[in-house]
């Protein structure tokens, strides 16, 4: 299965909205979808950090991608989710407006990022996926996970 | 053979060998004239060389060895043990200890033995008869002959046969007899295995069969010619044994001879049987050797107790695993005073105070005596002291207190230190402490005891105290007090000044403990484990270490408040206690809130500011409910909205990507299924 995947050069990608743009992650990386539950704020962390959340007896740390993007913050709906990532040894939940579909694209359906897209840093993109009338935004989650800025806090602090 | 396998078990025994070779090195200091003491060290000293030769770790094996050979005369009083003597002996054990310490890191576990090798060869040379010289040179040449007869293997089987050789001997003097018994089977035979089978269930009837060839496994799958050769150790007469097994049918012939106990002959003989063997059939000796060293490895397990090895890791998961539950317990019993059903509620108490046993087996479970770490002190205090020329005695109590292995496992370094300190600063030289009117020989105590929900140890030393003044001006020095404040500090405030960091009282300094690491490692250390340690001193009676420690590092009790919205875990160790104040108690000082707690001004902080929480709008009573904590001898008052009551906690880390939060030690899963942070107080004192 996999090794014919390879050949065709197909990736596997969870599909998940922010405003009004469809973004990406490869599959790999996520370990579940999860409704919005209560979450715990950690206090003295940056904004994005939400907090905190028990997935099953772990202690995971909630990220909301939105404010994390530097996009206005709207209230959660019915449709909310939470994507847990795991990056290393990183396993981190995002917050996504929803999240609906797991697709295949082919590998040379994805082109490098553009500078700017829907306002999104390049830094955090992989690539953009054309696929027929949608455009798809890979997200390179190890950025996105960088934790510097949480770390760059601590300094300030000490 | 695939030694992988073996190397932990390897490395577990032979570090319990060497405790008790040093354990009883130390014993043996005091009683030179006890046999008995020489005797368990020769014990230990084959065994290692055995396992380590099996393994493959040459230099072990050839060191040991050595060292061996002189306890051999020593135990058979041909050789008076001096001081030089034990130094030597000494040192072999820490090289080797080294040595296993290597192979624990991956190393191959060499290292140069020339020097202690030609050291203790020349003690047996040295102070032994030429007579016996000969002996021994006849007995290694055997070995090298037995070496040439075949397979590399023969240096182990040749360990195996000492070992034999050491059992037989100590048979010899408990008054048995010792036979080389010769069995030889009716070429007809159909059944060989089952025949000597049988020949091996008379003799164990009789005696204990000491050794076989070919081994019992082969002669078992009969993988044997026709006749096989044991040597049996019995109470019994020649003509007995002899007659006992020739009534097995199918027995052609039977040779029983007695063994000669004399050292080179016997050696010479035993080199020839395996010589015999080797050449025909070394691929069996070979096969033989695992099954044999894991008979013994067995024996031992059973003889010492009913227990099991248990991989920590196994325990580990244990107590993730019942973590889950005490957080579906948590939620359990919420549910069931929500429902108020009586039966319901029977039910999960009940389950309640069943999983409150099991909580406390499982840690108990994980719960090591400190012996473990305290067994190493007596030989470094006596080599430190050796150093140091001064003259002290380690007195070591509670030594059978348990801890959980973790802390076990942390808590060796800064005893070390302790001790270290204790020793270069705190006892003097023997003859300051004679001017001082005290016994030349100085006493350090190390005692560890229970008090509630902490284990303390306790390093005290006879020594000449802190002195308080040095202190206070080395820390002026150094920047750690203001000049203007020195004088109002207490003496406790000034021995505090000790862990601070980048102080070092010794003058000199010295090898031992002025490192450039001071007791400020030992205090990060022992807080990291959620300890913490104080001290105290008298001046030119001596100075106290204090170390407490949680009994545990998982399950902790807490008290549970809430703030606005939001709850919060504050751990039981660090509460003094809670309390209401009116808001008209409330005072201003330097622009800081605080309340007069008991007569002592305390310093309010206000979890809602200091965590940002926001307002929920509900109205504010004229009362503060403030939980009183504190950090060594400093307090604060944590300003919450209502306390919810005391729960046990499980310790949950927050995940790799928040680090360093501030004021936040972790978190915990509450019955609700809601995650509550757990308030790090030590970082709100300041």
């Amino acid at each position: 299965m996999l090794e014919q995947k390879e050949i065709i050069g197909e990736v596997k990608v969870i599909v998940f909205r922010l405003k009004d743009e469809e973004y990406g992650v490869d599959v790999n990386q996520v370990k579940s979808i999860e409704k919005l539950e209560h979450i715990t704020r950690v206090p003295r962390t940056p904004a994005f950090v939400k907090g905190v959340i028990n997935l099953r007896g772990v202690v995971t740390p909630i990220i909301d991608l939105r404010n994390r993007f530097s996009l206005e913050e709207t209230a959660y709906t019915e449709s909310t989710r939470i994507i847990i990532v795991a990056v290393g040894e990183l396993e981190v939940g995002l917050i996504v407006d929803a999240a609906n579909d797991v697709i295949d694209i082919p590998v040379n359906a994805i082109e490098p990022p553009p500078e700017v897209v829907g306002g999104v840093e390049a830094a955090y993109l992989r690539g953009v996926a054309k696929l027929e009338k949608r455009l798809l935004i890979l997200l390179n989650l190890d950025k996105v996970l960088s934790n510097e800025e949480i770390k760059q806090l601590d300094s300030f602090e000490g | 053979m695939d030694m992988n396998q073996y190397l932990d078990m390897f490395i577990e025994e032979s570090k319990e060998h060497l405790q008790a070779i040093n354990a009883n090195l130390l014993v043996l200091e005091n009683d030179p004239e006890s046999t008995q003491i020489v005797n368990e060290i020769f014990r230990s000293a084959h065994t290692l060389k055995g396992m380590s030769a099996t393994m493959g770790f040459e230099d072990m094996a050839s060191l040991t060895h050595e060292a061996e050979n002189v306890l051999d005369l020593i135990r058979n009083d041909k050789l008076k043990i001096n001081s030089d003597i034990m130094d030597v002996i000494f040192q072999s054990v820490d090289l080797i200890e080294g040595m296993v310490m290597n192979i624990m890191e991956g190393g191959d576990g060499s290292a140069d033995v020339s020097q202690p090798v030609a050291k203790l060869r020349a003690i047996v040379s040295g102070d032994f008869s030429a007579i016996a010289n000969v002996a021994a040179q006849e007995a290694t040449a055997s070995v090298e002959q037995v070496a040439a007869g075949g397979s590399e293997d023969g240096n182990r089987e040749y360990d195996l046969d000492e070992f034999s050789l050491t059992v037989l001997k100590q048979s010899k003097e408990a008054g048995n007899n010792l036979f080389w018994i010769k069995v030889t089977l009716q070429e007809n035979c159909l059944l060989k295995a089952a025949r000597a089978y049988m020949v091996f269930d008379q003799l164990e009837s009789m005696g204990e069969v000491i050794k076989s060839t070919p081994a019992v496994e082969d002669l078992e799958n009969e993988r044997f010619d026709l006749s096989f050769e044991v040597v049996f150790v019995t109470m019994e007469p020649l003509e007995k044994v002899k007659k006992a097994i020739s009534n097995i049918s199918e027995i052609e012939e039977v040779l029983v001879e007695p063994v000669e106990m004399k050292e080179a002959g016997k050696q010479a003989k035993q080199a020839e049987q395996q010589v015999a063997a080797a050449a025909a059939a070394p691929a069996e000796v070979k096969k033989a050797e695992g099954p044999a060293q894991n008979n013994t490895a067995v024996k031992k397990v059973t003889a010492g107790g009913k227990t099991i090895r248990v991989d920590i890791e196994r325990l580990d998961v244990l107590m993730n695993l019942f973590s889950e539950l005490v957080i579906d317990r948590g939620r359990l019993e919420q549910l069931a005073r929500e429902l108020g059903k009586s039966e319901l509620q029977e039910t999960v108490e009940h389950m309640s105070r069943i999983s409150g046993d099991l909580q406390n087996i499982i840690l108990t479970m994980r719960m090591v005596p400190v012996e473990q770490v305290f067994n190493r002190f007596p030989r470094m205090i006596r080599d430190l002291a050796k150093d140091l020329n001064k003259k002290v005695n380690l007195e070591i109590y509670g030594a059978e207190t348990e801890l959980d292995r973790t802390v076990i496992d942390e808590i060796g370094d800064p005893l070390v230190h302790l001790l270290r300190n204790s020793l270069d600063h705190g006892v003097e030289s023997p003859a300051q402490r004679k001017q001082a009117g005290k016994p030349e020989e100085g006493t350090i105590q190390l005692r560890a005891f229970h008090s509630g929900n902490h284990v303390f140890i306790e390093v005290k030393d006879d020594g000449a105290g802190i002195n308080k003044d040095k202190v206070l001006k080395k820390a002026i020095e150094r920047g750690i007090v203001n000049p203007a404040n020195a004088d109002s500090l207490s003496d406790r405030q000034i021995f505090e000044l000790l862990f601070s960091s980048g102080f070092s009282t010794a003058e000199v300094i010295s090898d031992i403990s002025g490192r450039g690491v001071g007791l400020d490692v030992v205090k990060t250390k022992i807080e990291s484990l959620g300890g913490n340690v104080s001290v105290d001193s008298v001046r030119g009676q001596g100075t106290t270490f204090l170390i407490q420690l949680p009994l545990t590092l998982s399950i902790i009790s807490a008290m549970l408040v809430q703030v606005q919205n939001e709850k919060y875990a504050v751990p039981l160790s660090s509460i003094i206690e809670t309390a209401v104040f009116r808001k008209d108690q409330i005072m201003m000082a330097h622009r800081q809130k605080v309340i007069d707690f008991r007569g002592r001004v305390v310093p309010l902080v206000s979890l809602q500011e200091i965590f940002q929480i926001p307002d929920n709008g509900a109205d504010k009573d004229d009362e503060v409910a403030v939980v009183i904590v504190r950090k060594g001898e400093k307090m604060a008052g944590l300003v919450v909205d209502s306390f919810i009551g005391q729960q046990e906690i499980v310790l949950k880390s927050l995940g790799k990507y928040l680090v360093n939060v501030f004021a936040i030690s972790g978190a915990t899963i509450l019955g609700d299924g809601q995650v509550a942070l757990i308030i790090d107080c030590n970082a709100l004192i300041k």
